[in-house]
């Protein structure tokens, strides 16, 4: 009984992990880069959303997407200032790049008189509620990121699986240049997909709040979606989702039956044994250059 | 304009390439000499961590910027060299040893990290040494009964065969003679065949290997060597500090690494030191700089990561050579003058290469 609950609070964490592997996965997908800002553009959103909450005074529910507004705002700014003039550099360049809007992102909230430095709390109203099923005590706050989770997920499969822009994201992720020859505007798909994959970074924060606690370095954790997207395969949306809740599983489950530090690394390990033994994460599809 | 004429085949590998380099770099080694005599105590310090940071930096030029690897988890190479020295330092070992040992362990624990380089590239690589440096710090902080834990260890003064390596001046002598002795040895490495099957790795690896290159065999010495030299480093740092944990060798120092690299300007020996000297003077201008800001700008705690970010985004945006790139610049303008065109140095404009399957 007490493993279920493990196990389960490990699904909740990972799901978190998973929303921050979908938007690494999303902008690795458009551009072929890689965003180190990705858990900072996290820890905005969560914040943007406490500024909604506590200094707009909108409620809960309206300042979800008010939050995800502003970041996927954020997110296509970042796109049209930084990123889009480096674009065909070296990708190592553009990592360097994020890291460098992370520090910016970290400096700018902790900069902030009175509010950076400290540990906020985020009121949600179903914060105390307690599901009792079987036996297994389920917290409302994670039943709600997993949730939240699946409908996401579901959203952008229809998204990708039916719209028009969707359509043409995954051509453009496919190959830009036969894209660019079909006629699909390629930057302005790839603004609009920082954009999304800020607002999904904005989701993770909301999620996370009530779990931990609002602060300038909480987007660290975003350090830890890169394994998930690394063993659900880089390239592929739902193994980002998949990658994510093996990695909240197994650290969970390190934490429970293996001695104290093997929790904080257990991501790591499993990483590193899955880069050796597969390089290309479960569902990710094998790469051969040609010449 | 200065001309070289060249009239022997070994002018193209001599390290001084013409007497001006000879004369402006005799000069540097004699102020670097007799800087303990020239600059005050403060300063001296600060030399000396340049000096730390210079060879920890090259370590990674050679593998970032020469053979195109990207290490994200490189503090754990530095984290191994300093708990070697400190552990080695303790039990009285004299320091040339313990720092070849603690140099021979960091290249070991480099070629095992650099095992799944073999098989993995770019980010995935990055992904690969970030969850290495994490494993390392975790480790170092369990293994309580050699490293003290998070409490971290207190490191005793070099044992240089009974001189006197714990002033301040002594030290800076050793830092002073590693660091040029480093630097010697990677100009020769980067000017030999091995040196240029790395560059080569780095412009291409399927053509390095059709010319012939055994990418497994210089993979794995280029995470060696650079293992090795931040191992070195390490064993520096760890007597300049004295004291050591865990956390002195987290994501954060990894980062602060790159950043040294990508702000010296990636693929220069020149970059690892002005890298150096941008990473230790910018606290320091920094706080000279806040007392004439408004306080809530000068004294806000975010100010120093805004700053290092906001330098990190503009070099990568207008200057991807780094320091040494500008230097370049600014060297030709001279050089030139008035001759200089805008042009001169125009980036070439890349279509996005890709390394998915076409």
């Amino acid at each position: 009984m007490q493993e279920l609950q493990v196990i389960f609070s490990g699904i909740a964490q990972g799901c978190i992990y998973g929303l921050i592997a979908l938007g690494f996965v999303l902008i690795y997908k458009a551009t072929e880069t890689v965003s180190f800002a990705q858990g900072e553009l996290m820890m905005l959103g969560a914040f943007s959303g406490l500024a909604c909450v506590s200094w707009l005074g909108l409620p809960y529910w309206l300042s979800i997407p008010a939050a995800m507004l502003a970041m996927a705002l954020l997110g296509w700014m970042t796109e049209r200032v930084v990123i889009r003039p480096v674009l065909g550099q070296p990708a190592f360049s553009i990592v360097m790049l994020t890291i460098g809007i992370g520090y910016v992102a970290r400096g700018l909230i902790t900069m902030i008189p009175d509010i950076g430095t400290e540990t906020l709390a985020f009121p949600v109203p179903y914060k105390d509620t307690v599901f009792n099923v079987g036996g297994v005590v389920l917290g409302a706050t994670q039943v709600v990121v997993v949730l939240a989770t699946a409908a996401l997920s579901l959203l952008l499969y229809l998204v990708f699986r039916y719209s028009r822009v969707g359509i043409a994201m995954q051509a453009a992720s496919q190959n830009q240049l036969a894209a660019y020859y079909m006629g699909i505007p390629v930057k302005r798909l790839n603004g609009m997909v920082w954009a999304l994959a800020a607002a999904v970074a904005a989701v993770a924060g909301l999620l996370l709040a009530p779990i931990t606690f609002v602060h300038a370095n909480m987007g660290f954790i975003g350090l830890k979606a890169f394994p998930a997207a690394v063993v659900g395969g880089f390239g592929s949306l739902p193994g980002a989702i998949v990658g994510g809740v093996i990695i909240g599983v197994v650290e969970a489950l390190a934490g429970f039956w293996l001695p104290e530090g093997f929790k904080d690394i257990a991501a790591y390990i499993v990483v590193l044994l899955m880069l050796v033994l597969k390089p290309n994460g479960l569902f990710g599809e094998k790469l051969r250059k040609k010449v | 304009m200065r001309f070289i004429f060249k009239t022997d085949y070994d002018q193209d590998i001599r390290i001084f390439k013409h007497g001006g380099q000879v004369f402006w770099y005799g000069l540097l080694l004699a102020f670097l000499v007799a800087a303990p005599w020239l600059v005050e105590e403060y300063w001296l310090a600060q030399i000396t961590f340049v000096l730390i940071y210079g060879v920890v930096g090259l370590g990674l030029m050679v593998l970032a910027g020469f053979t195109g690897l990207f290490s994200m988890g490189h503090a754990a190479f530095l984290g191994v060299g300093a708990y070697t020295e400190a552990v080695l330092a303790a039990k009285g070992w004299p320091f040339p040893i313990s720092l070849a040992v603690a140099a021979g362990l960091s290249a070991t624990v480099g070629a095992v990290v650099g095992l799944p380089a073999l098989r993995v590239k770019g980010i995935y690589l990055g992904i690969a040494t970030l969850s290495f440096g994490f494993i390392v710090e975790e480790g170092l902080a369990r293994w309580e009964s050699v490293t003290g834990g998070n409490a971290g260890m207190h490191v005793k003064a070099a044992n240089l065969f009974g001189l006197d390596t714990s002033s301040n001046e002594g030290f800076y002598g050793v830092c002073l003679v590693v660091t040029v002795l480093s630097t010697l040895a990677v100009i020769n490495l980067l000017r030999s065949s091995t040196g240029r099957a790395f560059v080569a790795i780095r412009d291409s690896e399927i053509s390095a290997q059709s010319m012939g290159i055994h990418l497994a065999r210089y993979k794995t010495l280029s995470f060696m060597i650079s293992a090795a030299l931040a191992g070195v480093g390490g064993a520096l740092y760890a007597h300049k500090l004295q004291f050591i944990s865990p956390d002195q060798f987290n994501i954060l120092q990894s980062v602060d690494l790159l950043l040294l690299v990508v702000i010296g300007g990636l693929g220069s020996v020149h970059g690892a030191f002005l890298g150096a000297i941008f990473l230790i003077t910018t606290p320091q201008l920094i706080s000279l700089g806040k007392d004439y800001l408004p306080a809530f700008i000068g004294q806000a705690p975010g100010l120093q990561g805004l700053v290092y970010g906001l330098v990190l985004i503009a070099f990568v945006m207008f200057e991807p050579m780094g320091l040494y790139g500008r230097w370049l610049k600014i060297r030709t303008w001279l050089q030139l003058f008035p001759f200089y065109r805008k042009g001169m140095f125009k980036r070439q404009k890349s279509f996005q290469k890709s390394d998915r399957l076409k």
